[in-house]
């Protein structure tokens, strides 16, 4: 079914088919249109799930937790303010293996205070050992986000899963959507099983401590685990393909690369006007292309460097700062000479930002540049 | 037939942990295990229960249990009883927070899971500071004591009134309870898992390292902290508060406190104002 709809809806609308068995979330803009519309489908019965009205994003990814501990599927989303206050349940939702998936509209950090969307949240949280992913489009929300429990809930993977979508310019952004249908959805997204929960034939302890002699045991199977789920998204990304139609390219979408002479690396929603660009530019002779990161964890860093290397030079844009140092998809790509800092707060990046950007490649710049 | 100490479940659910000679908490989550049975599902945020029972692979309980963050012990109960009900699992989500973790960080969850009428039984054994991290003054440290952050004067604050809060907040039911007193202690956490929504039970469980006393003693000073009036005995049902008896013999609260080493900065005065506050 073909519709009208924003960001946010395309996520609401993937979560339904998904089916989580318990929901737990709290407000924060732009994400609150999403659990609006999480709460409509379940107050009117078009979602069979429990929703828990937590008091804070601290409860909301406890109490996924604890709902993944019980065996069954789970869903929260978040923004900005509430990514950072549920710091602590990231690493600890990814140590302990519960394969939640959560929707983060990117906004801005205070101080200061900003609604509007720039990549600083879920950015400052590369580390904690979820899978990260952003969306470019609502269509891809949607398809991301029902393939996020596909990944996220593979044996193989077991890695809770962050799906980002620029906040305003695609949470709040309508577009045209296929929306899948239920039987397609189920054909698509195997019923959750995990040994990882609570078993009262065969108890056991969880979220225990383990001191210096097995505490790297544990991180290094989380690390493979990440690195496994490469080869889970190709899988989940062929079998979408096959039930609907649409074909994703795993962690990197590369755009005119295979010749470019100038490539702009970038991450999210600005992607689509950097290809406009990059067109207009090929017709006047400038070999440009575009580099997109859709998953920054797990990080494609070989293909990223092999796509880079035989340009003359790339760019990295990115709606983050590292204060005193750079961007932070700047410094995990390494192999970029210029890092174009823009978009924080929301502001605007335009057509002639992101042309200056391959004029300045052209002049041999580097370092970071702020728009 | 109603549980007490003496036809209590010969099972162990909490054994092999490290806790210290005389532990309070200990005691206090051994027995309420044994009334709640195997199909009990223990939560403790960090402290020193969680401390001394999950150190990996040395894991300490015999039913599903787990750790969570230390400010989360109520939101992981509310996650796990929804999704244990969707499974059809019939259990008591049964929480074992310190007095730092309830009263102090975890209180907000706490007040969001009762909001919500959450199926819980949610237990604070009350060692009256953040034993884990080296006896610092927590919310329920009482007037007087001495901790490792109230090194000289003592605690100048008196106790959060938890059960009052707690009941304010609109939970099910409310007791306090002492490892003093064990048919008492059973007695509430039976009437608490036989009703719905939000219970809260409340022990007051020394702690020998931490209050100055003989590992020994623990049980003495939790019945006298009842006797002599400074830890007293309720329960709130119904939107009803009953006292469950009257202090035995008050003229020995002086006695009480003297005895420990923690109220060692109390003089003369001081002790008289404690009868006070
Ligand atoms: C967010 C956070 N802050 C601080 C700590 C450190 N910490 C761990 S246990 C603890 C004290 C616990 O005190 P209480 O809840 O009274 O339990 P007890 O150790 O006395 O049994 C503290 C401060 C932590 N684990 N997490
Ligand atoms: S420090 Fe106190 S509360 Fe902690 S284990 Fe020892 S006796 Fe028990
Ligand atoms: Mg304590």
């Amino acid at each position: 079914m073909r519709s009208f709809i924003s960001g946010n809806d395309a996520v609401a609308a993937a979560v339904r088919l998904a089916a989580p068995e318990v929901i737990s979330a709290y407000p924060i803009t732009p994400q609150t249109t999403v659990i609006e519309r999480l709460a409509e489908y379940v107050e009117s019965g078009g979602l069979d799930a429990e929703y828990i009205h937590v008091e804070s994003e601290h409860s909301a990814m406890s109490a996924a937790m604890g709902a993944s501990l019980a065996g069954v599927r789970t869903f929260t989303a978040t923004s900005s303010q509430g990514l950072l206050y549920m710091a602590e349940l990231l690493p600890y939702a990814a140590g302990g293996r519960f394969p939640i998936v959560m929707m983060n509209a990117n906004r801005s950090l205070a101080l200061p205070w900003n609604i509007y969307g720039d990549q600083r949240d879920s950015l400052s949280q590369l580390d904690c050992g979820w899978i990260q992913a952003y969306a470019e489009n609502a269509q891809e929300a949607l398809d991301m986000t029902l393939m996020a429990y596909y990944i996220a809930e593979n044996e193989r993977v077991r890695v809770p899963f962050m799906v980002n979508l620029d906040g305003f310019h695609l949470t709040h952004t309508y577009e045209v959507v296929e929306i899948p249908s239920q039987k397609q959805a189920d054909e698509f997204l195997p019923r959750f099983e995990t040994e990882n929960k609570i078993d009262f034939d065969r108890p056991k302890n969880f979220g225990f401590s383990a001191g210096p002699d097995w505490n790297a045991q544990f991180h290094r199977e989380h690390h493979e685990a990440m690195l496994r789920s490469t080869q889970v998204i190709a899988e989940a990304e062929d079998k979408f393909a096959r039930i609907f139609g649409r074909k994703y390219s795993g962690a990197l979408d590369a755009y005119r690369c295979d010749d470019a002479e100038y490539i702009l690396v970038t991450l999210g929603c600005v992607s689509g006007i950097c290809r406009q660009v990059t067109d207009a530019l090929r017709e006047e002779g400038v070999r440009a292309g575009v580099l997109r990161i859709r998953y920054m964890r797990p990080f494609a860093l070989d293909e990223i460097r092999a796509i880079l290397a035989p340009a003359r030079a790339s760019a990295v844009l990115e709606k983050d700062i590292s204060f005193g140092n750079a961007g932070t998809v700047f410094t995990n790509v390494g192999a970029a000479a210029m890092n174009v800092i823009g978009g924080l707060g929301g502001a605007d990046i335009s057509r002639e930002h992101v042309r200056s950007i391959f004029v300045r490649l052209k002049n041999g710049e580097n370092g970071v540049i702020w728009l | 037939m109603a549980v007490s100490v003496k036809n209590l479940d010969s099972r162990e659910f909490f054994f092999g942990h490290k806790a210290c000679a005389g532990c309070g908490g200990s005691l206090a989550v051994r027995i309420a295990l044994k009334v709640l049975g195997a199909r009990a599902v223990a939560v403790l945020p960090a402290g020193c229960m969680s401390a001394v029972g999950f150190n990996f692979p040395q894991l300490a309980f015999s039913n599903n249990a787990l750790i969570t963050p230390f400010a989360a012990t109520a939101s992981v109960m509310t996650g796990i009883e929804a999704g244990l009900r969707r499974r059809g699992e019939i259990a008591h989500v049964v929480g074992f927070a310190g007095d730092g973790g309830t009263a102090d960080i975890g209180l907000q969850a706490l007040s969001g899971a009762i909001d919500r009428g959450d199926n819980l039984i949610y237990i604070c054994y009350d060692n009256e500071a953040y034993m884990n991290t080296g006896i610092q003054k927590s919310g329920l440290t009482p007037f007087g004591a001495r901790t490792t952050t109230t090194p000289i004067t003592g605690s100048v604050r008196r106790k959060k009134d938890m059960l009052a809060i707690v009941a304010a907040n609109g939970a099910e039911y409310a007791a306090s309870a002492s490892v003093g007193y064990l048919d008492d202690y059973v007695t509430k956490i039976e009437k608490a898992a036989a009703k719905p929504g939000f219970k809260y039970i409340h022990v007051i469980a020394p702690c020998p390292t931490g209050w100055g006393i003989k590992t020994n003693e623990t049980i003495e000073i939790a019945r006298e902290a009842v006797d002599v009036g400074l830890w007293r005995l309720r329960e709130y049902e119904n939107g009803q508060w009953l006292e469950n008896c009257a202090p035995s013999r008050p003229e020995d609260l002086v006695k009480h406190l003297t005895r420990q080493g923690r109220f060692s900065a109390l003089d003369t005065d001081k002790l008289e104002e404690t009868k006070n506050v």
